[in-house]
């Protein structure tokens, strides 16, 4: 006799029953912490980079151009006419947009006037990479940076909707013949139809030895924009407590991108 | 079977020409789209997913509307669903197929979408969300052949396909919560980020789904010998009905939410999608046309005796799937990116090839559907004669 209506109940909520129960279960004897709860992949190694943006520091347009171009020139980003077609891998905005969940009433006529870069958290709990379905974006955590590979990209653009940053742009069109100036030979172009970002110079960070506990990381491996800042921008190891960028946080009052979410982005503002 | 859908009269090939050069349509058009990259669609970093994501998750929602009648018929053995079941289950196969379409037609780098399958990424509600789909796909293609097979030979469905319709009915609803899942759990985005996302979704899709159907029967009974019989189209408006007031009450619960809290970021799109926000809201007459034809439809349903007019029947059925169609295949999906995550508010205009395509997928899935109901109705019309 085949399977009759009374019996598939019985068995669909049997298994549903062991399901509940198995989660349950896991919920009581896991006593983590909250904070590691909602990290996707920990990272393991002894490194995760991060930046402090001195936020006064910037003052004129010419401090944030230097940085911009130095980043996009160095990684052949594109530049489109039109709005629709954009990339961009760091840019400025105003506070209220960069920190929408800060930004109060009554805010003082220097926040108000000051601009704030924004660019990828690389967030030690990315929503990006929670979301995309070929791990195309991925956390590399032996440092903490979130990598894109754009040879596995399928061009889905769920990141993008996941990014709480705005910090992923998409090659809408062919973007090679909008590369401004000469090529850098360096560092690959892109084809139209995968998504792109900042890679917090991955690959200008390999091109030496990783430095080791109290050491920095040399001038010529320090990611472009951070090169081109002249000490705007500080990046340095966030797991080692003796370095200057955990120095610099230890002793001034920064803030991050949306902490409420849950994201714990590798970027910090000094305000 | 399949070769009954080669012997048809006139007007039948006339129809299936139509939606072959609906389909050709679409496909020059994709092809332009594919040379030239989707920056041929109104797209853009801020709007990142336009109509083509929101036609696929509205056509979920019709595909998992199949339960609507398989569910009584063979979980309740409601018998008078016994004719309309199979037009529910081929309904189910084109709208699965015109999803997969519209998310072919969606991707940046088409010949790449295999990755999915090479690297199963089981954190990504995108991964399962595949595997619902073609597994909703199979078993209705399954189920469906299977028991028209036995029509056809004039036997009873074998015993072993039983199993198969039993889980086709929870994975109905899987696919559609699965799909609103990957809305639901975005942090990025507020008018997403709600609990209620799931359950409306399947409110609009039960609505939704049944009320096409009712449309397709209504049109197949006039063209055709085959009747799917008053008592199961009536007992269909009732569900369409029920369905479509919850809807809209989940929509009052959201509305409450965000306007009695008071909190903008919960606000902001309703604000955008039906009164316009910082001077953009290119939405806004759509989506008041929604409510509007959403309400009309409803009110026409309450009364029993619409329900029993075909004619009426048919108004109403056609206005809330507009409605609908309206909420969820435009405002819902392309709302949720407005305003952006750094508060700046964009609109989005779908371009002339974003709709050639989308037209082409809709003539590819009707042309399917055209198909399997002519294989349908003829096998109908073979066994039982006396009906007609």
């Amino acid at each position: 006799m085949g399977i009759n209506r009374r019996d598939f109940l019985k068995g669909l909520g049997g298994t549903v029953a062991a399901l509940g129960a198995a989660g349950i279960v896991e919920g009581l004897v896991s006593d983590r912490k909250a904070e590691a709860i909602h990290q996707a992949a920990p990272l393991t190694g002894t490194i995760r980079w991060g930046m402090v943006v001195d936020v006064a520091a910037f003052r004129t347009e010419e401090d944030f151009r230097r940085c911009e171009e130095a980043c996009h020139k160095y990684h052949n980003v594109p530049r489109f006419n039109s709005l629709k077609d954009e990339i961009k891998w760091i840019w400025s905005d105003r506070f209220e947009n960069v920190f929408p969940s800060a930004s109060h009433q009554f805010v003082s006529e220097k926040m108000e006037e000051q601009r704030y870069f924004a660019l990828c958290n690389h967030c030690a709990n990315p929503p990006c990479v929670r979301v995309c379905p070929t791990q195309a974006t991925f956390k590399d955590t032996s440092n903490g940076i979130t990598m894109m590979d754009w040879h596995r990209c399928i061009g889905c653009r769920f990141c993008m909707a996941a990014c709480p940053y705005g910090a992923r742009s998409f090659n809408w069109r062919d973007p090679r013949p909008f590369i401004p100036g000469e090529l850098n030979p360096d560092f690959p172009t892109r084809e139209r139809g995968v998504v792109e970002k900042c890679t917090f110079c991955a690959e200008v960070i390999a091109l030496g030895e990783a430095p080791g506990p109290g050491e920095e990381l040399p001038e010529k491996q320090m990611p472009r924009c951070v090169k081109a800042s002249e000490g705007r921008l500080v990046f340095g190891n966030l797991k080692d407590p003796e370095s200057q960028i955990r120095r610099t946080l230890k002793a001034t009052k920064t803030i991050q991108r949306k902490p409420q979410l849950g994201t714990q982005p590798s970027v910090f503002y000094i305000v | 079977m399949l070769e009954k859908a080669l012997y048809g009269s006139k007007k039948y090939w006339a129809l299936v020409l139509f939606l072959i050069g609906l389909t050709l349509v679409g496909t020059v058009a994709y092809i332009k789209q594919y040379m030239y990259g989707l920056g041929a669609t109104g797209m853009s970093r801020d709007i990142s997913w336009g109509v083509y994501i929101a036609q696929f998750t509205f056509l979920v929602g019709v595909a998992a509307s199949a339960v609507m009648v398989v569910l009584p018929y063979y979980l309740h053995n409601y018998k008078e669903f016994g004719k309309i079941v199979i037009l529910g289950e081929f309904l189910a196969i084109s709208a699965v197929t015109m999803c997969i379409l519209f998310i072919m037609v969606d991707m940046g780098k088409p010949a790449r979408v295999l990755n999915i399958l090479k690297y199963p990424t089981l954190h990504s509600v995108m991964f399962w969300d595949m595997v619902v789909l073609s597994g909703y796909l199979g078993l209705n293609l399954l189920c469906g052949w299977v028991v028209l097979q036995a029509e056809k030979k004039d036997v009873p469905p074998p015993k072993w396909i039983k199993p198969f319709i039993y889980v086709s009915i929870p994975w109905a609803v899987s696919i559609h919560t699965v799909t609103a899942f990957l809305y639901a759990g975005l942090p990025a985005r507020h008018f997403w980020l709600t609990a209620i996302m799931a359950p409306r979704f399947l409110a609009s899709a039960f609505s939704a789904g049944p009320a096409l159907l009712i449309l397709l029967a209504l049109l197949v009974r006039r063209y055709t010998e085959f009747d799917a019989g008053k008592k199961a189209i009536s007992k269909l408006a009732t569900i369409v009905l029920y369905a479509g007031l919850v809807n809209f009450f989940f929509l009052l619960m959201e509305v409450f939410t965000a306007f009695y809290s008071s909190v903008p970021s919960h606000k902001e799109t309703f604000v955008y999608l039906y009164m316009g926000l910082e001077g953009m809201g290119n939405l806004v007459y759509v989506m008041w046309t929604s409510l509007a034809v959403g309400f009309i439809a409803i009110l026409m349903l309450l009364f029993p005796k619409n329900r029993e007019n075909y004619g009426r029947l048919a108004v109403a059925c056609a206005l809330l799937f507009v409605s609908l169609f309206i909420d969820k295949g435009v405002g819902l999906v392309i709302g949720g990116f407005v305003p952006n995550p750094l508060e700046h508010v964009l609109n989005y205009h779908p371009t002339a090839i974003e709709i050639m395509v989308t037209i082409g997928v809709w003539g590819a899935g009707f042309l399917v559907l055209t198909v399997l109901y002519k294989v349908a109705i003829s096998i109908r019309a073979l066994t039982s004669p006396g009906t007609h």
